[in-house]
């Protein structure tokens, strides 16, 4: 038998040479673009944003939209987009687990269901235009007995409609994961599909589940082409009612910046855009923490800890 | 203990004849993954099924408490009769079957719930019990298992602190909890050490009194230990296909499969020269 010739050389790394600095330096370039980006815009939106803090206070956030921006909030916004997140949590987060549930425990893996899901996949790459001109032909035009117009309804059922491919999608990979030895367990004492589903594979598809609500959420608030589309306006709007004519943050922000900053006041247009879009910002953040620590919580009972 | 038993499944009277097998087919798809077995299971004995890989033996144990119905592909051909009920009537409820059918699997699987959970599980489900009885239920289950004194002081506790062999008497646990009639054992030591494989055994011996159990393995040494009767299965390539089937070779006492087999393909595979 003869021994093994091991030479010093080769357990030594392979990652030397210029052809790794290379690849080293590309990556580390690409994250600090991503982070420079990223950076700039926060930069930019704090900036801009601090002057109309320190001149409207929480008066920003109370008052209803003026027509100088030294006098201007953004309540009538921030209703319609509490409106549209609590419309899609009601709505398509239920409606969209309940397809998924059905697709991947209900459904037999026939043609007709694997085309069912290849188009549900396309319609999550669908723009967000295209949903508006649905939402002003359904839930503006047809459903009108309902939604009264283009009301902060028929926008909580547009962008619902929206963010229901995410939430189907989402929720059939997390279910997709649960182990199978967790199903037979279940099926093993006489539990029928559904106790098995309600009792076993939802709690432990929970955290994917939840990822896919906010990724929905924060989708459906950052909106603004469909809601342009079903005809939100952005004048004076005393009102804040469900059925009556409606505005969002998203709308403000698109609406605000394109306004010239008049030489008067203490602040400009832009300034009002910036600190709705930070409150936009801080909303969303909040919802995605909220996330995190229900995922956490749900995480924790599954590996047992 | 073994016991001697040179009675053949035919003469075995009809009240202590749990299930009753006649020329069952399964199929996945076009593939026939077992051909033509007959047998019948005894009350309150350990039948094992021995066999090398694909032989179907967890194909047909499977079949028994209609665990297959999960497998879109598989189709059962042939009569599975329970306590003289055809368990693939249209009238019977596969959940029914499955609470009476209790099955331990390969791979411990408690669920991600505390030790108490996860045994009152099909005990609740089964709607038998009040929410009193529950708590004795699952005292009584843990200690059928040998698993009580060690768990009695954090039934609170996630069920997956557990070691794989205290996993896997939970797993025994939770279908003893349902007061099931039968045990489906799936190899359900091939993932422990000796010592807890030992503890599964010894606990098997305890609880024939009340179940019959039927037992996969792919331990012989195994089967022989803890068996009363042993099924042997191989398989059988088909020359046109190339596919591998599994048959049924023949069913005995334990004693008389290990010592004089009746079929040649069965002393080659107890004496390890194939398989």
């Amino acid at each position: 038998m003869t021994a093994v010739e091991l030479s010093s050389n080769d357990l030594r790394s392979r990652e030397k040479g210029t052809g790794s600095l290379v690849l080293g330096f590309g990556l580390l370039v690409a994250v600090t673009f991503t982070l420079l980006s990223l950076f700039v815009l926060l930069a930019r939106i704090f900036t801009q944003a601090i002057p109309a803090f320190r001149e409207r206070g929480s008066d920003f956030i109370t008052d209803t939209i003026g027509s100088e921006p030294g006098i201007s909030g953004i309540w009538p916004g921030l209703f319609g987009s509490f409106g549209i997140g609590v419309g899609v949590l009601l709505l398509a987060v239920p409606l969209g687990l309940a397809a998924a549930i059905y697709l991947e425990e209900y459904a037999k893996p026939t043609r007709f269901n694997r085309f069912v899901i290849v188009n549900i996949r396309n319609l999550a790459g669908v723009p967000a235009v295209i949903y508006g001109v649905l939402g002003l032909i359904i839930f503006v035009g047809w459903l009108k007995p309902i939604t009264n117009g283009g009301s902060v309804i028929a926008a909580a059922l547009t962008l619902s409609v929206l963010v229901l491919p995410v939430i189907i999608i989402t929720g059939m990979e997390a279910i997709r994961s649960v182990p199978t030895g967790i199903r037979e367990a279940g099926y093993g004492v006489g539990a029928t599909r559904w106790e098995v589903t309600r009792d076993h594979v939802l709690p432990y598809a929970m955290p994917g589940i939840l990822t896919g609500t906010v990724l929905a959420l924060s989708r459906a608030l950052g909106e603004a082409a469909p809601l342009i589309m079903i005809g939100a306006i952005t004048g004076l709007l005393p009102e804040t009612s469900l059925t009556g004519k409606f505005t969002a943050i998203p709308m403000l922000i698109y609406n605000w910046s394109g306004r010239p900053d008049s030489a008067g006041g203490a602040i400009g247009w832009s300034n009002s855009a910036a600190a709705a879009g930070l409150v936009l910002l801080v909303l969303v953040i909040a919802f995605n923490l909220t996330g995190v620590l229900l995922r956490q919580k749900f995480e924790k009972k599954r590996v047992g800890t | 203990m073994i016991q001697v038993q040179a009675v053949q499944p035919e003469k075995t009277t009809e009240s202590s004849v749990v299930f009753s097998v006649r020329d069952l087919n399964v199929y996945y798809g076009e593939f026939r993954a077992v051909r033509d077995a007959s047998f019948d299971i005894n009350e309150n004995e350990i039948t094992a099924f021995i066999g090398p890989s694909g032989c179907g033996k967890t194909t047909v144990l499977r079949c028994l408490n209609r665990m297959n119905d999960f497998i879109e592909t598989a189709r059962v051909e042939g009569k599975i009769e329970y306590h003289g009920v055809d368990l693939y009537d249209p009238q019977v409820n596969s959940n029914e079957v499955r609470r009476r059918i209790g099955m331990v699997f390969q791979k411990p699987n408690p669920f991600p719930k505390s030790i108490f959970d996860n045994v009152a599980y099909g005990a609740k489900l089964s709607g038998r019990f009040s929410k009193s009885e529950i708590d004795e239920v699952v005292e009584n289950a843990l200690r059928q298992a040998a698993l009580w004194d060690e768990v009695k002081d954090r039934l609170k506790a996630s069920a997956l602190g557990l070691s794989g062999g205290q996993q896997q008497r939970l797993c025994i646990a939770r279908c003893i909890a349902v007061k099931p009639d039968v045990i489906l054992m799936d190899e359900p030591c091939s993932a422990l050490d000796p010592i807890a494989t030992a503890r599964i055994e010894d606990l098997m011996q305890e609880i024939k009194k009340d179940f019959s159990i039927i037992i996969v393995t792919h331990n012989m040494q195994q089967a022989a230990r803890v068996s009363d009767r042993t099924a042997f299965f191989t398989t059988e390539i088909n020359p046109e296909s190339d596919r591998r089937t599994g048959v049924l070779v023949e069913v005995d006492s334990t004693r008389k499969i290990f010592s004089m087999p009746s079929d040649e393909r069965t002393e080659l595979y107890v004496t390890g020269r194939f398989g």
